[in-house]
């Protein structure tokens, strides 16, 4: 069963996005027109798929790991909840997940 | 058969990373028009660094390394021509000529052609390549028949001790292959690092288990009676190598012969100017097909990197929607090794002091490499905080006291300077 997303774009615009809960946050992010460059394929080696996740969700979400920490804690645009969504790995209990591209650095 | 429409159409030849970026960001800058892509592969757009990690070891399949799906393509209106060879481009009259014999009109063209497989050249290499078992790794294809035969106990041998060939062997080693591979300059990656590093990954590769040899040339090939396989690989010094499996990764030509038929100018790579645009303003090149200024290196440079893929893709379309915009990246790659994330940035050719940060033995270091003192490239490994704030201090261009790089206890952040922080956002 496809589970919804709440994706505001870089520019403000809000767009509900229906995806399959499988692969990384990131995999569905990228076949946006409006998405992640996601340049490294999810290898968490470039942080160009950086996101905000809505404060409510954050604790839902599985913890970062050492990579994914230190490619944030480098970023210019990095807040306290940014993710790097390749390293979320999308299930049906994310249905709902609300998100905020982050701007590219 | 020709088509006679006069309105806008661009064109995009090559259906590589650069290609399928830059069909995406030519939509996002505003042109609607009729849009195709021209592959000569059979599949959508594609990353191409997994093919010799994760999508060898059979961790993923064809479909995950697309950039994106085909709905991705439909959504966005971009037309697919794959299975499709350019054969010529006629620039007097703006008509890409197929292999097929179909012709079509453009108003802009991209080139995006990348690169293919450098081919051996030992007498042998021809009859070679008809055999079942012996491959060049560049593409889907390759991938699907070389590791269908990554079985344990198969004696695999990689020519090449370059990224690609000391990735497979990584690989071929996850999987229970024995592995042997030949580099026939001293040392393995001589043309992009420092001997230190050399040292390092050949220290890494012994302790995996794989056979590596340097300053080891291959001389000729042995095959089976009936001709349609290679069972061994002669090398210099009487050195006889038998093989299940032969893959060769010396590197990469870039698919130029096109641009220059049509009279483009071409020197090691479709030449253009920062704004991706070739000698004909109406095409424009992107990726590892193109020689391009560097503003960092002060110099004109090809890269082979996704990274310079994405980003000249982005300048390319820019220019074509009437947005020009300069290309200023600093060139970045990386590699991924066993248990190693190797991250680079900056070009360390011409530099005149290695400096390392960390211990090699633990497996987690920086080097950096000055040249008259100015930081110009650093590689990390398993310190991806580091690589962060190294790409913020080759960016600037600035000498760097080597006692400090080199001095953990002080963070390299304190040397970079403070990331600047942006106005909260969301």
């Amino acid at each position: 069963m496809s589970i919804r997303l709440s994706v505001v774009d870089r520019n403000g615009g809000e767009h509900e996005v229906e995806t399959a809960p499988e692969g990384s946050l990131m995999e569905t992010l990228r076949e946006l027109d409006y998405g992640v460059s996601a340049i490294c394929g999810g290898m968490c080696s470039c942080a160009t798929c950086h996101v905000y996740i809505a404060p409510e969700w954050l604790a839902k979400l599985p913890d970062r790991q050492s990579d994914e920490g230190d490619l944030l804690a480098e970023l210019q645009f990095r807040q306290d909840n940014s993710r790097l969504s390749c390293q979320i790995q999308l299930k049906q209990e994310h249905d709902g997940l609300r998100l905020t591209l982050a701007p590219e650095e | 058969m020709s088509d006679t429409h006069t309105e806008d159409h661009i064109y995009i030849v090559g259906a590589g990373h650069a290609g399928g970026e830059l069909a995406f960001a030519l939509r996002q800058q505003g042109y609607a028009g009729p849009l195709t892509i021209v592959g000569d592969e059979s599949h959508l757009p594609y990353q191409r660094p997994p093919l010799s990690k994760a999508y060898l070891k059979g961790e993923c399949e064809a479909t995950s390394l697309y950039l994106r799906q085909l709905a991705a393509y439909e959504k966005a209106n971009i037309s697919l021509l794959l299975s499709r060879r350019v054969e010529r481009i006629d620039r007097a009259n703006k008509k890409l000529v197929f292999d097929d014999g179909r012709e079509v009109t453009y108003s802009k063209l991209a080139l995006a052609t990348g690169g293919r497989a450098r081919r051996m050249t030992i007498n042998d290499a021809t009859r070679a390549e008809g055999t079942s078992n012996f491959r060049y790794l560049r593409n889907i294809d390759d991938v699907m028949a070389i590791r269908s035969r990554f079985e344990a106990g198969q004696r695999l041998v990689v020519i090449g001790g370059g990224y690609v060939g000391l990735e497979v062997a990584a690989s071929a080693i996850a999987r229970g292959v024995n592995v042997t591979v030949l580099e026939a300059l001293p040392r393995v990656l001589a043309r992009v690092t420092a001997p230190q590093m050399s040292q390092f990954y050949e220290k890494v590769h012994r302790d995996a288990g794989v056979d590596l040899r340097t300053n080891i040339e291959v001389t000729h090939l042995e095959f089976n009676a009936t001709g349609d396989a290679v069972t061994a690989v002669h090398c210099t010094g009487g050195v006889v190598i038998p093989a299940d499996y032969v893959v060769v990764g010396i590197g990469l030509l870039p698919n130029t012969e096109v641009a220059q038929a049509a009279g483009l100018d071409v020197d090691n790579g479709i030449v253009v100017n920062e704004y991706a645009v070739t000698s004909d303003p109406d095409i424009v090149a992107a990726g590892d097909c193109t020689n391009h200024p560097s503003v960092f290196c002060g110099r004109r440079i090809r890269l082979e990197s996704v990274p310079n893929a994405v980003e000249q893709a982005r300048v390319a379309a820019a220019s074509l929607a009437g947005k020009p915009k300069a290309y200023e990246s600093v060139p970045w790659f990386w590699s991924d090794q066993y248990d190693l994330k190797l991250q680079m940035t900056g070009l360390s050719q011409g530099y005149d002091q290695f400096v390392l940060r960390g211990s090699m033995e633990s497996k987690s270091f920086a080097a950096f490499y000055l040249k008259q003192g100015r930081l110009i490239a650093v590689d990390a490994v398993n310190r991806a905080q580091e690589f962060m704030v190294a790409k913020r201090m080759v960016a600037a261009c600035k000498s760097f006291d080597p006692a400090a790089l080199a001095d953990e206890s002080v963070p390299l952040k304190t040397l970079a300077g403070p990331v600047q922080p942006a106005a909260p956002q969301a």
